[in-house]
């Protein structure tokens, strides 16, 4: 007898998480609008509250249609389940809210989203949870800066601004050795680039607003688990391996094994801080994924074709990306992202500020907006916008330089795209 | 709660609760290479209502000390010296796969202590395909998805978990990672060369209850009905839905059928 094989990426791109509708049929995923659920009895009732039987009791907790894209999201990743959430910001804090109390540690890449460094180096400190950053380049960084306090390590698979590549095997060791997780955001790569579990890492979170959707119509956050990490072997969180006042003394380790970190960051985090995700969302970033497949490979090519094209224009200084053998984390990219380099990338025009904002004025087809993974190709100033009331100077500690542009790279016919970005260098020069 | 038997740590998972002389206890026998969290739900219920629930972790599994016991008649002698170790000296035992061999040699070889046993995704005998052996003896990874898939019902393969937001494949596979090299090989030999089944039902004094997935792939329901058969007065119950992972595919219809047994 042959062994089974399991389904494809494509397939459960299009299927997981999701049973025909046993109430009509329907194909497509029903959208559950309501907030709750009616019990059978009271018994049904107390039993779903104390988690005896499977089932929705309040849409903030869980919802049939945020339920597909959670199974889905964990089938595509490879985890053992998922957690969808009102963004991909909430998804981050709920992982840290989930972990650590005051006084914990953070190690995490210097080379993150802009929010993400917000939340890490400012919000969190404010309720006693410090962030040491590091440069992601060398792992050794991370172990450099575990403390007795640290609880977490964590980076993005393909950073900002500079798209630099995580060396996800090494500092998942790192973190290993040290008996902590490594979670990592990985908005950039999206599963069908990169599944991160399967380098080592053990948490992971999307941005779904992103790539996931695919569109730009819903923001959201997902945030899956592998299971893979012995949270009783690493004694480092009594969140999970000790009886817990706010949950009947539920000691999670203990009730679920693999799905003890999602057990707290649903019981708790979703239930207290309630950043949870709306059935419509999900139902938008589902409708996303089932073409995941078919998009990714397509903003990967017509980035190549554009880095090819930019790499040559005298209006160029430089451009970022993996896929450059002038890129630092060249090498590493081929490892782990054989599949390509995403499609948000960015480079430095000649000329400053004056010439960017002249470039980002002249686009047509680019969509000039603070937000990347669309279908509709977008682009960004950061000089003159997101960052446009620091010096050159604190833009150079920020990796980002006066002509820095940001793209990322839609569906639309490459050939047009390539046409109205050297249309627009031209202009910037003048 | 940790328990010492044969010198050795033993953990039974208890739903929080202190053990209650006062009340009936129901153990939890799990399958090959897996846990006590497999009854996660089914446990806690009856942990919850009245019950002293001991979803137990065979020796090598999930929380207690290795090394895995090698034959089903071990592991159902084990289960009486970890109640023993409880100081509970009757029981009701609700096994699955591998787990509910051992609950029918617990009935026939001690009666006196033994109430009441559930058998689900059980059939006998309970051979396993040569390639599955094989691929267990030398810890490869085929021998992990051989359990994972045909331990599920084919629909799983596409999802729709009752429990919101897990992925019952990849639960299975990362509970599965944490074992010990051997682990399953031992437990698959285990259920393999266990010949004791007619002779074990012969012996049954205890109501016995049949929980059957009728699209199970792993131990089909026909032959967990041919098994039923062989045991006088036993009660079936077929859950179509489900594969051979009754708790987790369909936890609800599972745990009312137990709720049937039990009480």
């Amino acid at each position: 007898m042959a062994a089974p094989k399991y389904p494809g990426f494509d397939t459960l791109a299009l299927h997981a998480g999701q049973s025909p509708d046993p109430a009509h049929g329907a194909r497509a995923v029903p959208i559950y609008a309501t907030t709750s659920y009616v019990f059978r009895d009271s018994e049904h009732a107390a039993s779903l509250f104390n988690m005896e039987r499977a089932g929705h009791v309040y849409s903030r907790i869980s919802n049939p249609t945020v339920a597909v894209l959670e199974e889905r999201m964990a089938a595509l990743e490879g985890g053992v389940g998922a957690i969808a959430t009102a963004s991909g910001q909430a998804a981050l804090h709920l992982a840290v809210a989930t972990l650590m109390d005051a006084g914990s540690h953070i190690v995490a890449s210097n080379s993150l989203y802009g929010g993400s460094h917000n939340l890490l180096g400012y919000t969190l400190k404010r309720f006693g949870i410090d962030t040491t950053f590091v440069s992601p380049g060398t792992p050794q960084n991370f172990r450099k800066a575990i403390r007795p306090q640290t609880r977490l390590l964590f980076g993005e698979t393909l950073g900002n601004p500079g798209l630099e590549v995580l060396d996800v095997p090494a500092v998942s060791e790192v973190a290993h050795e040290a008996g902590l997780p490594l979670l990592v955001d990985a908005t950039f790569t999206t599963p069908y680039l990169m599944q991160p579990f399967a380098h080592g890492a053990d948490l992971l979170y999307h941005s779904a607003t992103k790539f996931l959707g695919g569109h730009g119509v819903a923001i959201g956050g997902v945030l899956v688990d592998s299971g893979r990490f012995d949270w009783e072997k690493s004694g480092k969180f009594p969140q999970l391996t000790a009886p817990y006042a706010g949950f009947h003394d539920m000691d999670f380790e203990e009730e679920s094994g693999t799905r003890a970190f999602l057990l707290r960051a649903r019981r708790e985090g979703l239930r207290d801080f309630g950043a949870c995700m709306a059935p419509m969302t999900a139902f938008h970033i589902l409708q996303g994924i089932e073409t995941l497949h078919l998009r990714m490979p397509r903003h990967v090519a017509s980035t190549r074709k554009i880095v090819n094209f930019l790499e040559s224009n005298s209006a160029v200084e430089k451009v970022l990306y993996p896929e450059l053998p002038g890129h630092p984390d060249h090498a590493l990219a081929k490892r782990l992202l054989p599949k390509g380099c995403g499609a948000v990338f960015s480079f430095d025009l000649r000329g400053g500020r004056e010439a960017g904002k002249r470039f980002i004025e002249s686009l047509r087809v680019f969509s000039h907006l603070a937000n990347v993974g669309d279908a509709k190709s977008l682009v960004i100033h950061p000089a003159s916008t997101t960052h446009y009331r620091m010096s050159d100077e604190d833009l150079k500690k920020a990796g980002i330089g006066p002509g820095t542009v940001r793209l990322s790279v839609g569906l639309e016919d490459t050939e047009d795209l390539i046409e109205d970005l050297s249309r627009s260098l031209r202009a910037a020069q003048k | 709660m940790n328990f010492t038997v044969d010198g050795r740590e033993a953990f039974a998972y208890t739903a929080a609760h202190a053990l209650d002389p006062a009340k009936p206890s129901v153990v939890f026998a799990h399958g090959a290479g897996l846990d006590h969290s497999t009854f996660g739900l089914q446990s806690r219920y009856f942990g919850y209502h009245g019950r002293n629930a001991l979803a137990l972790d065979f020796p090598g599994h999930g929380r207690s000390e290795g090394p895995p016991l090698g034959s089903v008649t071990e592991m159902a002698d084990w289960v009486l010296r970890l109640l023993d170790a409880a100081k509970v000296d009757k029981a009701s035992v609700v096994g699955h796969s591998m787990g509910s061999l051992v609950a029918l040699e617990c009935a026939a070889r001690h009666p006196e202590r033994i109430e009441k046993i559930a058998l689900l995704g059980t059939a006998y005998p309970m051979k396993v395909t040569e390639v599955f052996l094989n691929a267990a003896q030398e810890n490869r990874q085929d021998a992990y998805d051989m359990l994972n898939i045909w331990g599920h019902a084919a629909q799983v393969a596409l999802g729709g978990n009752p429990n919101p937001g897990m992925w019952m494949y990849g639960d299975t596979l990362a509970r599965l990672a944490r074992l010990a090299p051997g682990v399953l090989y031992s437990d698959l030999r285990a259920c393999h060369e266990y010949a004791g089944g007619e002779a074990a039902a012969a012996k049954l004094k205890c109501p016995v209850l049949f929980i059957l997935g009728r699209r199970d792939q792993m131990t089909a329901a026909k032959a967990g009905l041919a098994f039923a058969h062989q045991v006088p007065d036993a009660q079936v119950v077929q859950i179509a839905p489900s594969g051979h992972s009754l708790m987790a595919e369909s936890p609800d219809a599972t745990l009312d059928a137990l709720i049937g047994l039990l009480g």
